[in-house]
């Protein structure tokens, strides 16, 4: 697939009102055939026909010798590709659409316009102990994530969930307090992995592979499941190898030790382009990197502050020297052309030393601003903030970069400093991505934005079902946050990935890194 | 006073020295600031979840009884269980201990003999060209950051070459061959990173003695330079050899976390660092106790070492 | 032994003294030296040296002579002083405990004992992750850690001469303790000791590049030359020599000083031998 088809493909697929039959309709409509309109649909590249057999290795960044195997705690690339390895969630995304697709659930609806929704379940799946699947071990599943006392990481965004039950031996209900179009958007999240009724950390699923030995921070090991109902997972044997050093993982790559590994640097990216034995996958998608003012606390409380900040930064320096070029300019919102109902009108801020200078003085602080950072935030994240310095000194403001340890940076720094560094990996929908960190409640509200209006536009869209009328009110969102909030979006981020070009079947799936978890199941080693 | 007495008051000390470090680790992850709740959860903390973790944990006893009580259950071999994981410690630590042991051990053979030999060239050799070139190869391998030394041996010995792999895996199944193969990069560095410090001190101390009258007696009856070196003045330098030898050991159990990072290699150092990221006191104080324990352990035969050569501090006034 | 003697100090110890006052004045003029500020971009990412730049540039387009450049001060002067702290207090604890003995040196040895026993790396990481991260605190860290080494070696060393027949005629004499210290041991020590200094002084800007490596270190954009070599290792798997440039300088920075701490070896060796 080209550039210029992906780019169209994402286009249309993108504009909210076009579903499958009408994406096809129009590919066709636009001179491609039935079956080429179909797999770009599917977005897999048929070079070769997939074969059986091999043990694919995986090198990826983010497990530690705490992590745990239970679905609750995990938290980054490698949990979540481990778990979609060994269980499957009821609701999956289309990488080409950015649409749900259905994994254990069959079929969703909802019965009164938004509050009240029921799933059918697949019959005649079984876990790996045998035991044959119902809805009982989906609730039992589900309801770990919910409630006061839950620890998990999905938590937050299944708060408007009031009950989860089982309807019929093969059907759930899930019942909401207030109606949410995106439902099906929310549970397909990675933590809501599918497990028996009773199971924790023990690894127990549905998926393609077995799970054989789970070492933290080293290793997990895999075996294809030879009962698996779905299609796909080529492979004999998958290895999930834990590298969090990028040059570890390159040489790793190089040296054939693994076939796919995730976060090259973007600088080694190019370099890595001219081995022939290795192929670089990047993907645009809606990870972001953040700079963010608390917006309630001194010195950030000052509007005109905010906007010298937020005119200070010149992000295409940024994109073409930390990303060097993967990925794109951020407009201070948290939102881009990769979500439904997104406005491209809104204008793009641009660095502007002067108009910033303006508002520095007009702000009356003085002295240094201070900015925490670690690269712990996001892989150069040390490098943009020196940049951004050099760019804020030209209009008179000095930045004060104070490089915080890695250790503790969630801890200590994030929510904490009044400025520090972050990264979103994004969410399906807009209203996920706002609702989980810009309303004023959310609980992880990290610029401390106060907006009552910006919080009923929220509400109102999510009852909104026209879908002019939707986009329409996330603009005005998008504006208020623009020019109000506390956030600087320099850049969206590419996931960048590197795999043997043996390794065919690779797709690039927006939602995540390593395709979005399903390499061990979408891919196959060529002849 | 008897040499037993000597040594067994030594090893009293030692193990007075394991108490005061149990204290030390106990204290210090005590006001280690930072909570084990929020640091597990990370960017998934909610105040709620946060709530829920501290009260799972028990993390409001008060401390003097968590200590003894700590202390007790350590003493009796029971390491509780991991609060990020809810690993078995004993289990988890062993399994990263062995890997440790194994690497430190490797390294430690391949290492002591070849510095203490190069250390004697050296002072035979002493102001010659082969004593120069020594000390300048063994110099030039210390001087460059061992990151920098293990990729470059990565570069050259499995990029370029393909003889050696870049990372280190390790499973149940490997023969011992196999895993002393797979970690040979990893000893490479050690070793050029530990060999200069005790070749030179090995060369300081044998130097030290030969100016003594009994050397010169020694040469005087017309025996060779190397016998002298090796059997008159060696042993009576083996005190601030085995000095900086014991410094090395340890430095080759507790201080390799960056060699890991590089090679990827499931040791301790990486583990406790984990650990101390995650704020789960529970293994930061075994693997802090383990650590201390091995280090004690070594400076222990250092001392005895010390004692038994050193006929002086046999017979103290 | 004095300064007329210049002819008699051999080639190896003169180059070692030359670059080290090359790197000196380096550390100090650096910055009115440097091309550009150790900070702004220049040029493309890892530029080829001799091309645009002398040194070629760096992992986001900086000049590397100029970073190397501002990098010598700062290197020069953590490590420097680290090492100087601790073997003042090392040394000098050292040789109290051991001239001392009884109490006192069961406390000492033993609370320096606890201390070494503790993972150094991680021990670092600890406390430079918890306390304000400014120079003071590195340095202190840094100096702390090793006197515990330094005070290690230098109550070994002062325990031996301690039981030599001149110590104790000094002490029948009814010489006191910090007089035993001054003019016994210290000068006996001195061989050891500054063998010591050099490979400790050596082993400070390691360190200090290791802390680095794990994200701890001086603040960016001012970097120490085991920072630079860190900020450019991913390009070495790719064969890019932008992380050679510091390695180099450390390199030789540390086999000068090694030079000349062996050539002072062999004269207070000379020395000992004399009075011995």
């Amino acid at each position: 697939m080209t550039n210029f088809d992906s780019e169209l493909l994402r286009k249309i697929s993108m504009d909210p009102k076009v579903n499958r039959r009408e994406f096809l309709r129009t590919t066709i409509a636009a001179g491609l055939t039935m079956s080429a309109a179909t797999s770009l649909w599917s977005g897999s590249v048929a070079a070769s026909t997939p074969q059986r057999g091999g043990t694919l290795v995986q090198a990826m960044e983010g497990s530690s010798a705490t992590s745990s195997l239970d679905p609750i705690t995990y938290t980054n690339t490698y949990d979540a590709n481990m778990g979609y390895q060994y269980a499957q969630r009821l609701l999956g995304n289309d990488p080409a659409t950015g649409d749900y697709t259905f994994e254990l659930a069959t079929a969703i609806d909802s019965t009164d316009g938004g509050t009240t929704w029921v799933l059918k379940l697949r019959e005649g799946v079984t876990f790996h102990n045998g035991k044959t699947m119902t809805s009982a071990d989906v609730v039992y599943s589900l309801n770990r994530h919910r409630g006061e006392d839950s620890k998990s990481g999905a938590a937050g965004s299944l708060t408007a969930i009031t009950e989860i039950k089982a309807s019929g031996k093969y059907e759930i209900t899930i019942v909401l307090d207030s109606v949410n179009a995106d439902l099906p958007f929310i549970i397909t999240d990675y933590h809501l992995l599918i497990q028996p009724e009773g199971s924790t950390d023990d690894g127990m699923g549905t998926g393609g592979y077995v799970m054989k030995e789970y070492r933290p921070g080293e290793v997990t090991l895999f075996e294809r499941n030879p009962n698996y109902w779905g299609d796909g997972c080529y492979f004999e044997a998958v290895e999930n190898l834990a590298i969090n050093d990028a040059t570890a993982r390159t040489t790793s790559l190089m040296t054939g030790k693994s076939h796919l590994i995730t976060r090259v640097d973007p600088k080694t990216a190019g370099l890595m382009k001219k081995n022939p034995k290795i192929e670089v996958e990047n993907t645009s998608g809606r990870a972001h990197y953040v700079f963010l003012m608390q917006t309630q606390m001194a010195p950030f409380d000052n509007y005109d502050l905010r906007m010298a900040m937020k005119l200070a930064i010149d992000r295409e320096e940024i994109v073409k020297t930390v990303l060097r070029g993967y990925g794109s300019v951020g407009n201070d919102i948290p939102i881009n052309a990769a979500y439904p109902y997104f406005d491209s009108g809104i204008e793009q801020r641009k660095y502007d030393p002067e108009e910033a200078a303006f508002h520095y003085k007009k702000s009356g602080h003085s002295g240094n601003v201070e900015f925490h950072v670690s690269n712990a935030a996001f892989s150069g994240a040390e490098d943009a903030a020196v940049l951004y310095q050099q760019q804020a000194a030209r209009a008179g403001i000095t930045i004060d970069v104070k490089r915080e340890p890695a250790d503790g940076y969630w801890d200590n720094v994030w929510m904490k400093k009044p400025f520090c560094a972050s990264y979103w990996s994004g969410r399906p929908t807009q209203d996920q991505m706002y609702s989980v960190a810009y309303k004023g409640d959310a609980a992880w509200n990290d610029t401390q934005f106060q907006n009552d209006k910006f919080d009923s536009l929220l509400l109102s869209a999510r009852g909104e079902l026209d879908g002019a009328k939707r986009k329409a009110i996330y603009s005005e969102m998008g504006m208020i946050l623009r020019d109000q909030g506390g956030l600087i979006c320099p850049m969206f981020n590419d996931f960048i990935d590197a795999r043997a070009s043996n390794l065919a079947g690779y797709i690039r799936d927006p939602l995540g890194a390593v395709s979005n978890g399903f390499a061990p199941m979408r891919c196959w080693f060529e002849a | 006073m008897n040499i037993a007495t000597l040594i067994a008051q030594r090893v009293a000390l030692g193990i007075l020295s394991l108490f005061l470090v149990s204290i030390l680790i106990f204290v210090g992850t005590e006001i280690l600031p930072g909570d084990v709740a929020t640091a597990i959860l990370g960017r998934s903390a909610t105040p709620d979840a946060v709530a829920n973790i501290r009260r799972d944990l028990g993390l409001d006893d008060p401390a003097i009884f968590r200590y003894f009580h700590w202390l007790a259950s350590f003493v009796q071999g029971d390491l509780g269980v991991s609060l990020s994981n809810g690993q078995d410690i004993a289990q988890s630590v062993g399994r990263r201990l062995q890997n440790t042991l194994f690497l430190a051990g490797t390294a430690a053979i391949a290492s002591i003999p070849l510095a203490v030999f190069l250390g004697m060239v050296a002072v035979h050799y002493k102001d010659g060209f082969v004593d120069k070139f020594i000390s300048m190869t063994t110099l030039a391998a210390i001087s460059l950051p061992e990151f920098f030394v293990g990729y470059m041996l990565i570069l050259f010995f499995s990029m370029t070459l393909g003889w050696f792999d870049p990372i280190v895996s390790l499973n149940d199944s490997m023969s011992f061959l196999e895993r002393l193969y797979a970690i040979i990069l990893p000893v490479m560095t050690l070793t050029l990173v530990v060999l200069a410090h005790m070749m030179r001190m090995t060369r300081a101390a044998i130097l030290n003695v030969m100016t003594s009258s009994y050397i010169e007696t020694a040469e005087l009856k017309g025996l060779s330079g190397g016998v002298v070196i090796f059997l008159h003045a060696f042993p009576n330098a083996i005190s601030p050899i085995i000095n900086v030898v014991v410094l090395n050991m340890a430095y080759l159990v507790v201080g390799v976390v960056v060699v890991e990072v590089i090679f990827v290699y499931p040791g301790m150092g990486q583990f406790m660092v984990d650990h101390v990221a995650k704020r789960d006191v529970p293994v930061v104080q075994a693997c802090g106790l383990i650590f201390g324990g091995i280090y004690i352990f070594f400076n222990l035969t250092a001392d005895i070492i010390s004692i038994i050569s050193n006929p002086r501090l046999r017979h103290p006034r | 032994m004095n300064s007329l003697n210049f002819h008699t100090i051999p080639w190896s110890a003169r180059i070692g003294m030359v670059m080290i006052v090359i790197m000196v004045f380096l550390g100090i003029a650096g910055p009115w030296i440097a091309p550009y500020t150790n900070a702004e971009l220049v040029g493309d990412v890892w530029e080829p040296m001799f091309g645009n730049f002398l040194l070629g540039t760096d992992n986001l387009g900086r000049d590397m002579l100029s970073r190397l450049l501002y990098g010598a001060r700062i290197t020069l002067f953590i490590a420097f002083v680290a090492t100087l702290i601790s073997f003042t207090m090392g040394a000098v604890l050292g040789f109290f405990a051991a001239v001392q003995k009884g109490w006192l040196d069961q406390v000492l040895s033993r609370g320096n004992d606890t201390l070494m026993a503790l993972p150094t790396l991680i021990f670092a990481l600890v406390v430079l992750s918890v306390l304000p991260a400014n120079l003071f605190t590195l340095i202190m860290v840094m100096a702390v850690l090793d006197s515990t080494r330094v005070y290690r070696i230098g109550r070994a060393i002062a325990v031996d001469i301690e039981a030599l027949d001149f110590i104790e005629m000094a002490r029948l004499r009814g010489e006191k303790k910090s007089w035993i210290i001054l003019h016994e041991i210290l000068p006996n020590a001195l061989t050891p000791l500054i063998a010591e200094f050099g490979l400790r002084f050596s082993f400070a800007i390691l360190f200090l590049s290791s802390l680095s490596f794990l994200g701890l270190g001086v603040q960016p954009p001012a970097a120490d030359w085991g920072a630079l070599v860190k900020e450019n290792k991913d390009g070495i798997a790719f064969g890019i020599s932008a992380s050679l440039v510091p390695a180099t300088a450390i390199a030789i920075l540390t086999i000068s000083v090694n030079l000349v701490a062996d050539w002072l070896l062999s004269k207070t060796s000379d020395l000992k031998g004399g009075e011995g």
